[in-house]
Formats: structure tokens, C-alpha cells, sequence
């Protein structure tokens, strides 16, 4: 018994790392949150707090479904497999209401260009042009039609880019 | 009223469930889709690229990236014949509003778009003192701007520049594969508006995605594979001066 007999300090000691570690396990506890490591050494929920962020680009799908005459047009022509959205823009709020949101009207001396503008860098079998030399200032849309672009001559005098009154 | 000791002892309780729910964040957006049933990669079939720069544009629009900054760009090489050590590489504003005409004559010259490898042994990951960046159990490269502390670490971390800095957060920030879109069945922003089919979204662990057609019958390769990060963006006709 005489060797516990001046041991009073080691079990204040003791006391105070006891409480020490439960003061940790309890913050521990009340801090880290409840997802994290539950699909490894991060916050499990953070990975549907980014899912849940709003879409802009609707998707071609969801223009297929009102819009079917384009849908018809675009089929036969080189522009088939170009979406709705890569010239028109995100779509998604007009998705969700098509009476107030409106596609804003193309601009085909900005928007052809973008893709057939010639430049060396681009693959040699793509369509190019040299759009100073090639339309003498006209728009494009005077000749090709965007969603079926090939010269066809009974199309060729209907925009279909500006917004018909 | 005064909150007396009573008062107190029951409320702390209340307050500690109550903050234990903000910690725990949002529940899930998408319920039909399964994380276990999705390993996700990008196809980049670079003799489609014309460097339009819709790509750059669609990201920004969709993921709201600041302005010069970029989760993905397109940049353009110009290899004078044998010389594949030193190319020039170009990427005006990320290659954004496209690209003006190339000035060198002769050479090689051609576009690659650039955006986060999804690498599925990330260096970005592994260098994260918090937690607050992570592969998901799909294979997407996240980061959980909630417990970012902008160190900075896995902005250097990456091999392939895909990171930076958020000006007005201050947290790193990255391509999410457009995570809230895949999640609902949708494509990538940038695979959706790319004209040519240059960029697809591919998920590895379905059998019925054409990309293992592509990658049997394709040489296809990884940015840096010497790196072993284990990058998950294929590129089709990769030239051996891409760096």
C-alpha cells in the first residue's frame, strides 16, 4: 500500500486527461458532421449539395419534344447532329415556362462564323470558309438555312432565324 | 422572460440535434440515381475539334465560372515539323470567343480542349489536409466548398492545371463533370453544345456505352500517363507534342 501512499497528483492527473478526452470525444461529436466519412474522408453530403445545382442548358430532349418540325428539318441536313442549344443558347428557363421566356434572336453574321470561319487549325475535312470573301457582306441565311444548311433553291429566300411577324 | 437553469438544460439538447441537421446539408436531389451503378469519363475525339469554343462558353454559362477563369478551355498548337519538344500553344481567353486566324505558315496545327481528367488516383485529392476534396463513388473529382480553406495545395497539386482559385469565394474550384446534370440523366454542358461530337460523356461501368467500341477500336490516350494519376478523359488522335 505505501507505494500508492503519495500518488495523490497521478490521479488528478488521470482526472484531468479523462476529462480531456471525453471534452474531445463530445466535440468531436457535436462537430464533425453526421455525413462525413460515409463514403470516405469527406463530407458525404456535400456530394448532393452539388447535384443539387439548377441546369441551364435544358438538353436537346427536352426541345425535341415541343419543337418536332425542327427536329423534321434538321434530319436530313448536315446540322443533324448539332443541339438546339449550341447556337440557341441555354434553354432551360424557357423549358420550364415557353410563354415568357423567348430564345433571343440569332444573329448568323456572329454565329456561323464561330464554327466556319477558316483557320488551319481546324480539321481539313471540316466546312470553312473566308466569311469576307465567301458572302460579299450577305448574311448567311440569305442562301443556307441553319437547320438544313445545303443550298436548296425553293428554300432559300424563308429566314429562318428572324423572329416572323 | 429569463431563461432559467431548466429552461436551459432543455434547450441545449434541442440546439445540438437542430445544428447536427444544418452539418448534415441538403438531402439527396436525384433519388433514381445510384452512385454505386456509374464510373464516369469523357471521350475528347480531337480530329473533331474546330475550336469553337462552345465548350468554354457553355461551362461558364452553366457552372457560373468567373470570368478568366476556366474549368475547361481549348488551346491550339502549332508544331513546326519535327520539333514536337517545343510546340507553340496558344488559348486567347481560354479560346472562348474562338480563335483568329493562325499566323505561322507550314507546321502542324490543331485544337485541344482541356478540362479536369477526373483522374481516379488524383494527385488534388490525396494533397487535401481537410477533407474537402474527394473522389465520389461515381468517379467524379468534387470539391466540398463548405469545408474549402483555399490553402492552395491541390491547386499545385494537379498536373494538369484544372484548378484555381474562386476570386470571390476564395475556395478552389474545379469542373464537377456537370454533376447536377449527369445526375439527372442529362450530358455535360460542354458535350451538349459541342457541334461536332468532338467531346462525349461516357460512363465506363455501363456495357452499353459506345465508348468501349471507341476504345477498342481507337488508339486512344491519357494527358501525362508517365503522372500514373489514371486520368479518365481519353483523347482520340493525341499528337506527342500535347502537354
Amino acid at each position: 500500500m505505501n507505494a500508492f501512499k503519495d500518488a495523490g497528483h497521478l490521479f488528478r492527473l488521470a482526472a484531468v486527461f479523462v476529462v480531456g478526452v471525453l471534452a474531445f470525444v463530445g466535440m468531436r461529436a457535436l462537430l464533425v458532421p453526421k455525413s462525413f466519412g460515409q463514403y470516405g474522408h469527406y463530407r458525404g453530403a456535400a456530394l448532393a449539395e452539388i447535384a443539387a445545382r439548377p441546369v441551364n442548358f435544358a438538353g436537346h430532349q427536352a426541345c425535341e419534344d415541343c419543337h418536332a418540325d425542327v427536329l423534321e428539318k434538321k434530319k436530313s441536313g448536315r446540322h443533324a447532329h448539332v443541339n438546339c442549344e449550341a447556337c440557341h443558347g441555354a434553354l432551360a428557363k424557357h423549358v420550364e415556362d415557353p410563354g415568357s421566356v423567348q430564345p433571343a434572336k440569332l444573329d448568323t453574321a456572329v454565329l456561323c462564323v464561330r464554327c466556319h470561319e477558316a483557320n488551319t487549325a481546324k480539321p481539313k475535312g471540316f466546312p470553312q470558309v473566308a466569311s469576307a470573301d465567301h458572302s460579299t457582306g450577305l448574311p448567311c441565311d440569305t442562301c443556307h438555312q441553319p437547320h438544313s444548311p445545303a443550298i436548296d433553291t425553293g428554300e432559300t429566300t424563308k429566314k429562318t432565324t428572324g423572329r416572323a411577324k | 422572460m429569463s431563461i432559467t437553469r431548466r429552461h436551459m438544460l432543455l434547450l441545449l439538447p434541442a440546439a445540438a440535434i437542430a445544428w447536427r441537421h444544418v452539418l448534415a446539408g441538403t438531402p439527396e436531389a436525384s433519388p433514381n440515381y445510384r452512385m454505386s451503378e456509374h464510373w464516369w469519363s469523357m471521350l475528347i475525339d480531337l480530329p473533331k475539334c474546330i475550336g469553337c469554343g462552345n465548350c468554354v462558353r457553355a461551362c461558364q454559362t452553366e457552372n457560373e465560372v468567373p470570368d478568366e477563369y476556366f474549368r475547361t478551355w481549348v488551346e491550339r498548337y502549332h508544331v513546326t515539323d519535327y520539333d514536337i519538344e517545343n510546340p507553340h500553344v496558344d488559348s486567347p481567353d481560354g479560346g472562348k470567343m474562338g480563335f483568329p486566324q493562325t499566323k505561322e505558315e507550314g507546321g502542324k496545327n490543331f485544337f485541344v480542349p482541356k478540362l479536369c481528367n477526373h483522374c481516379a488516383d488524383s494527385p488534388c485529392t490525396q494533397v487535401c489536409p481537410v477533407g474537402a476534396t474527394f473522389i465520389s463513388p461515381d468517379g467524379v473529382v468534387l470539391i466540398d466548398k463548405k469545408y474549402c480553406l483555399g490553402c492552395r495545395y491541390c491547386v499545385q497539386a494537379c498536373p494538369y492545371g484544372c484548378r484555381f482559385i474562386n476570386p470571390s469565394t476564395m475556395t478552389a474550384e474545379k469542373c464537377t463533370l456537370c454533376l447536377h446534370r449527369i445526375t439527372k440523366g442529362l450530358t455535360t454542358a460542354c458535350c451538349e453544345v459541342c457541334p461536332t461530337g468532338a467531346r462525349q460523356l461516357a460512363d465506363l461501368k455501363n456495357p452499353k456505352d459506345p465508348i468501349h467500341e471507341f476504345l477498342k477500336t481507337h488508339s486512344v490516350q491519357v494527358l501525362k500517363p508517365y503522372m500514373a494519376t489514371h486520368a479518365k478523359v481519353f483523347y482520340n488522335g493525341l499528337d506527342g507534342s500535347v502537354r
